[in-house]
């Protein structure tokens, strides 16, 4: 009884720190050169949608965002216009949600759906309900953005950090447009100038366990 | 006569409250290397995020319970320079602000938020606190109750 009760202790101890490693690992999320992790996320259509899918794609432009930040909010139509622009070129905007939608309403499916209505967006709003990909990513802030290239090796991180460096937009001709800058690079077999960059907005409306 | 200027510096020091400077970072580095106070509460926060707004008031109380302490609360808006006039003064006033406030002065998000810290991801709120006589610097990019705010302050103490 003892050591049964022993070993279901260490069993214990082994799960909660596996869990910790876990957690420690995915709080990081992931660096340039890293294979990011395929995701299955439900979209305002109703349908579950993965990367896999799209088998045309020579990469993708993953977008955390919502609906309620202002810093989404200013972005939007940005977002909007480069999978205008990206998508024709291979690498097709997918918009991920990943906000704690109970203490932020605003967030929820319905009014995603709403949202993606009223602006036609021509790129999937999906929901990370379980948040578990935006924790798996590493992102922090909405809008942020991750540009994975389909290499040999799978889903490459190319970029990660802000659309461009003028949040306000103030002049479109003397900003820095980082995501584009990024896939023009990729396309033309060229080093990608700025890999980094930092992404001011909302943080991630995690969820508490409660 | 002497009424008179005292009536006139009391309409120029409430004018005086409800106002912004613009502060640069290397305007706040200076303030903790000459500034007579030890430990600096750096809040990042702006208008429009409602989290920030919900915390604002624990910075207020931080700084009146410990105003006999050599501690320095300062809110450091992030907003667009644009909206000085039409936001933050505003928001400053409604909310009768006692700490002080300013709004920050670089060109860049890329530029300032590097140097504040490099693990800053780049979310708000953020809080810095810095110790200016121990010469240590904590970045803490999460949203504070009142009883966490106070043993960060506590423990940077």
């Amino acid at each position: 009884m003892k050591n049964l009760r022993l070993s279901l202790k260490s069993g214990l101890f082994l799960i909660v720190m596996l869990a910790f490693f876990g957690i420690a690992k995915a709080q990081n999320g992931l660096q340039i050169g890293d294979l990011a992790a395929d995701f299955s996320l439900k979209n305002v259509d109703g349908k579950m949608i993965s990367m896999a899918n799209y088998t045309d794609a020579k990469g993708f432009v993953v977008v955390f965002t919502c609906n309620h930040c202002p810093y989404a909010k200013l972005y939007e139509q940005r977002i909007m216009d480069l999978d205008v622009k990206l998508a024709a070129k291979g690498y097709p905007v997918l918009a991920i949600n990943p906000n704690d939608t109970k203490d932020y309403p605003e967030d929820s499916f319905e009014n995603m759906i709403k949202r993606s209505d009223e602006k036609n967006y021509t790129f999937p709003y999906l929901i990370d309900d379980t948040q578990q990909v935006a924790k798996t990513y590493g992102a922090k802030a909405t809008p942020h953005i991750y540009v994975l290239q389909k290499t040999k090796k799978g889903l490459e991180v190319k970029y990660i950090g802000a659309i461009d460096n003028d949040t306000e937009n103030i002049s479109s001709e003397t900003s820095t447009k980082y995501v584009e800058d990024a896939i023009n690079a990729l396309l033309n077999n060229k080093k990608i100038a700025v890999t980094q960059t930092k992404a001011i907005g909302c943080s991630i409306k995690w969820k508490t366990a409660d | 006569m002497k009424f008179k200027f005292i009536i006139l510096i009391f309409i120029c020091s409430n004018s005086l409250f409800a106002q912004v400077n613009l502060l640069s970072l290397n305007q706040l580095e200076s303030r903790f290397k000459q500034g007579k106070d030890t430990v600096y509460v750096v809040n990042f926060w702006a208008t429009w995020c409602a989290p920030c707004i919900k915390e604002l008031p624990f910075f207020e109380e931080l700084n009146s319970n410990y105003k006999n302490e050599p501690i320095k609360v300062i809110l450091l808006s992030v907003d667009f320079k644009s909206k000085l006039q039409s936001a933050v003064i505003p928001f400053v006033k409604r909310n009768n602000l006692n700490v002080e406030v300013f709004l920050l002065n670089e060109r860049s998000e890329q530029d300032y938020i590097e140097k504040v810290s490099r693990n800053w991801a780049g979310s708000i709120p953020v809080t810095w606190v810095i110790n200016a006589k121990s010469k240590t610097r904590n970045f803490y990019e999460q949203e504070f109750t009142f009883a966490t705010l106070e043993k960060v302050y506590l423990s940077n103490k």
